[in-house]
């Protein structure tokens, strides 16, 4: 097991920069997660830490040692492919036992290993069919299988859950955390699920185009955004924005949208003349009947214990998470209040969040702290 | 509506245009099988019966054409011929009939080896050229690949004999004309295009995922190529391998140019096996017979391959 340190990782595909000056470093025994939307580079950067790219600049080291320009079969990580690259001429016990033949592993040993592995992951009874007639769940699992047999520095893993159904996806979420935590192996996990990022990781890297925006625990990342991309991209609804114009200093505590005042965490920098934006998760705005900030029901969802419910206001749509018992009417006119000491500021123009007492306020250090 | 449907009949076909099919693929069958069943006939007829007009069908069954496709024969005086001791076999009786005497074997032997060597020869190089080219075509960035790729198509534009002359005078100066080496290397010149081109097909159906899971789990690109790759391209590789056997044995104006002796295949011998006042066409068609059974034999060995190659392989691109 290894630490793996990234530093100003760069890709540059002919015109296109795929990964532009990525650093982080990700803890021995970490679950880490590599999170984004689709051609952001969580995936070129995952190749380049498993040797299947050469960076165009940069460093990555393993373990302490620098294997930039190393091959990826001198590099002891193992890979589990999105559609996990089973080789359909092998059986399960051949494909877990591939990695194995090729560092010369007595034969003995071999099958001790394959069958440990077989057992974990719970395919023992499978081992000698032929990968073509099993599940994608069982699939999965011989992907996890000869990734794991080799007891390798690293596991990679590059959006493993995404050729499964979605109630199957929930399920190998759950034993994915689990193996970890059993084998405590540093995990690079690369997905487009925020869901999948936040329920598994111990840190999350979010990137787009290129360029980590955050980087930090999954409650991190929620609860104090870095940048409007981040806070748009997680969660479900997404963050509400509200854009106004304004200067504020440090020391504020309140931004006048419309004449109403709004109570926000302390600015602990100035916010120059312009454009910023207030951010406010669905679950922090409350429906008063005389709420400084007025809107009237546009619909609503009902979702069990809560509902989403969505209203137009002068400054756009603002969707509300609140008990599904409340009643709210079509049309009906509401005011909004929101939790002063929960809410985000973003410049506009630069999409990056205000500091604000919002980040000095504890959160929980990882998934289990 | 009844009957399977699959991907290729979403449309259950009517009764009428079932019959009609049928119809057609059986007059399709009989034109095609006639003529091989009539060659196989010849071989078992008499010269005389093979000539008859009008023609015979059913005759008398004889292995005279096998006896003369494998020996020549030479006439002799009814008084030398009584003093041989008696007949030492079946063919040696045949042609004691006939006033004749077996003077040695024929070249036809000789002629098929030939054939043999030549067509698997240039097989073989074809497709193991032609697999790690498609291979690298398919894998890496090759500087001009859409260039060197349509030259490669384009050595197929024009009828191969074309540049027969040109050829031709290189050979007699690089002393490769009637070689079985110049002939393995012309077959494969020609059939290499067509390997290129349908192997790639195939190689980029397999996913480059399996050479990166491969290379992760300790393998040399090479080695992930020969563990991995090739045992997914085998279906490919046995298309190409049928198709680039079949033209390379049943080549026969480069053959009939380039070698006359040594090196001749056996397309250019059987249609020129002379017997007694002509050409002896039970000898003819009984060296045909034995010509068409290597690519018979291995069609069918292979045909689960063939078929699955040709439906899922180059065509569906």
């Amino acid at each position: 097991m290894a630490e793996i340190r990234i530093e100003n990782l760069v890709k540059q595909f002919g015109d296109f920069a795929a990964v532009r000056g990525a650093s982080f470093t990700i803890a021995d025994g970490e679950f880490f997660c590599l999170l984004g939307p689709s051609g952001c580079g969580k995936t070129t950067t995952l190749r380049m830490i498993a040797g299947l790219e050469l960076p165009t600049s940069g460093t990555i080291s393993l373990g302490g040692e620098d294997v930039t320009f190393r091959r990826a079969r001198e590099r002891d990580i193992a890979m589990v492919f999105q559609l996990f690259a089973l080789y359909p001429h092998m059986n399960v016990r051949k494909n877990i036992s591939f990695p194995l033949v090729s560092m010369g592993v007595p034969k003995a040993e071999i099958k001790r290993r394959v069958e440990e592995a077989a057992r974990i992951l719970r395919i023992d009874h499978l081992i000698n069919r032929p990968v073509s007639g099993l599940s994608s769940g069982d699939r999965q699992r011989v992907a996890l299988g000869r990734a794991i047999v080799r007891e390798p520095k690293a596991f990679l893993m590059d959006e493993p859950l995404g050729a499964l159904d979605a109630e199957f996806r929930h399920i190998m979420c759950g034993e994915l955390r689990a193996l970890h935590d059993r084998l405590k192996a540093t995990t690079v996990f690369v997905t487009h699920d925020q869901l999948e990022a936040m329920s598994m990781a111990d840190k999350i890297a979010v990137m787009n185009r290129g360029v980590v925006e955050q980087l930090g625990t999954p409650q991190e990342i929620y609860d104090r955004p870095a940048s409007m991309f981040v806070a748009d991209f997680i969660g479900s609804p997404a963050m509400n924005f509200i854009r106004f114009d304004a200067r504020l200093a440090a020391g504020a505590t309140r931004v006048e949208i419309d004449g109403t005042e709004i109570g926000v965490p302390e600015l602990r920098e100035d916010a120059a003349a312009g454009e910023l934006v207030l951010g406010v998760r669905p679950e922090q705005v409350m429906l008063t009947t005389d709420g400084g900030l007025r809107g009237e029901v546009f619909g609503a969802e009902y979702l069990g214990t809560t509902q989403i419910v969505t209203i137009t206001t002068a400054h756009g749509m603002v969707k509300a998470r609140i008990p599904a018992a409340v009643r709210v009417e079509r049309a009906e006119p509401v005011g909004l209040s929101f939790r002063a000491d929960r809410l985000s500021l973003f410049n506009a123009a630069t999409g990056r969040a205000i500091r604000t007492a919002l980040y000095e306020q504890p959160v929980r250090g990882g998934r289990h702290g | 509506m009844t009957g399977l449907v699959t991907a290729h009949s979403v449309v259950d076909p009517s009764p009428l245009t079932k019959r009609i099919a049928a119809v057609v693929v059986i007059a399709y069958a009989v034109i095609t099988l006639v003529p091989l069943l009539w060659i196989v006939m010849t071989g078992f007829k008499s010269p005389s019966d093979a000539i008859a007009y009008p023609p015979k069908i059913v005759a008398e069954p004889t292995l005279e054409g096998y006896c003369n496709l494998f020996t020549t024969r030479s006439r002799q005086a009814p008084d030398y011929m009584a003093k041989l001791p008696p007949p030492s076999g079946l063919c040696d009786r045949i042609s004691r009939d006939r006033n004749m005497v077996i003077a040695g074997p024929s070249n036809y032997i000789p002629r098929y080896v030939n054939s043999l060597v030549i067509a698997f020869g240039s097989t073989a190089l074809s497709v193991v050229l032609g697999t790690l080219a498609a291979y690298a075509f398919s894998r890496f960035k090759v500087p001009l690949k859409d260039d060197l790729l349509f030259f490669i198509l384009s050595t197929r534009m024009m009828p191969p004999i074309a540049v027969a002359i040109p050829i031709y005078l290189m050979y007699r100066e690089l002393g490769l004309s009637d070689t079985r080496l110049g002939m393995i290397l012309l077959y494969t010149s020609v059939n290499i295009s067509l390997a290129v081109w349908l192997l790639k097909g195939f190689m980029d159906e397999i996913p480059r995922e399996y050479e990166e899971a491969a290379m992760v789990d300790g393998y040399t690109r090479l080695q992930a190529f020969f563990k991995v790759v090739l045992p997914q391209a085998t279906t490919g590789i046995v298309a190409t391998a049928i198709f680039c056997l079949i033209f390379a044995w049943n080549e026969y104006a480069f053959a009939v140019l380039l070698t006359s002796g040594t090196a001749q295949t056996a397309p250019p011998f059987i249609p020129i096996i002379i017997g007694e006042g002509g050409q002896d066409w039970p000898a003819v068609a009984a060296g045909t017979t034995l010509f068409l059974i290597p690519i018979v034999v291995f069609t069918v060995l292979l045909r689960k391959h063939l078929l699955r190659g040709i439906t899922f392989g180059a065509v569906r691109k």
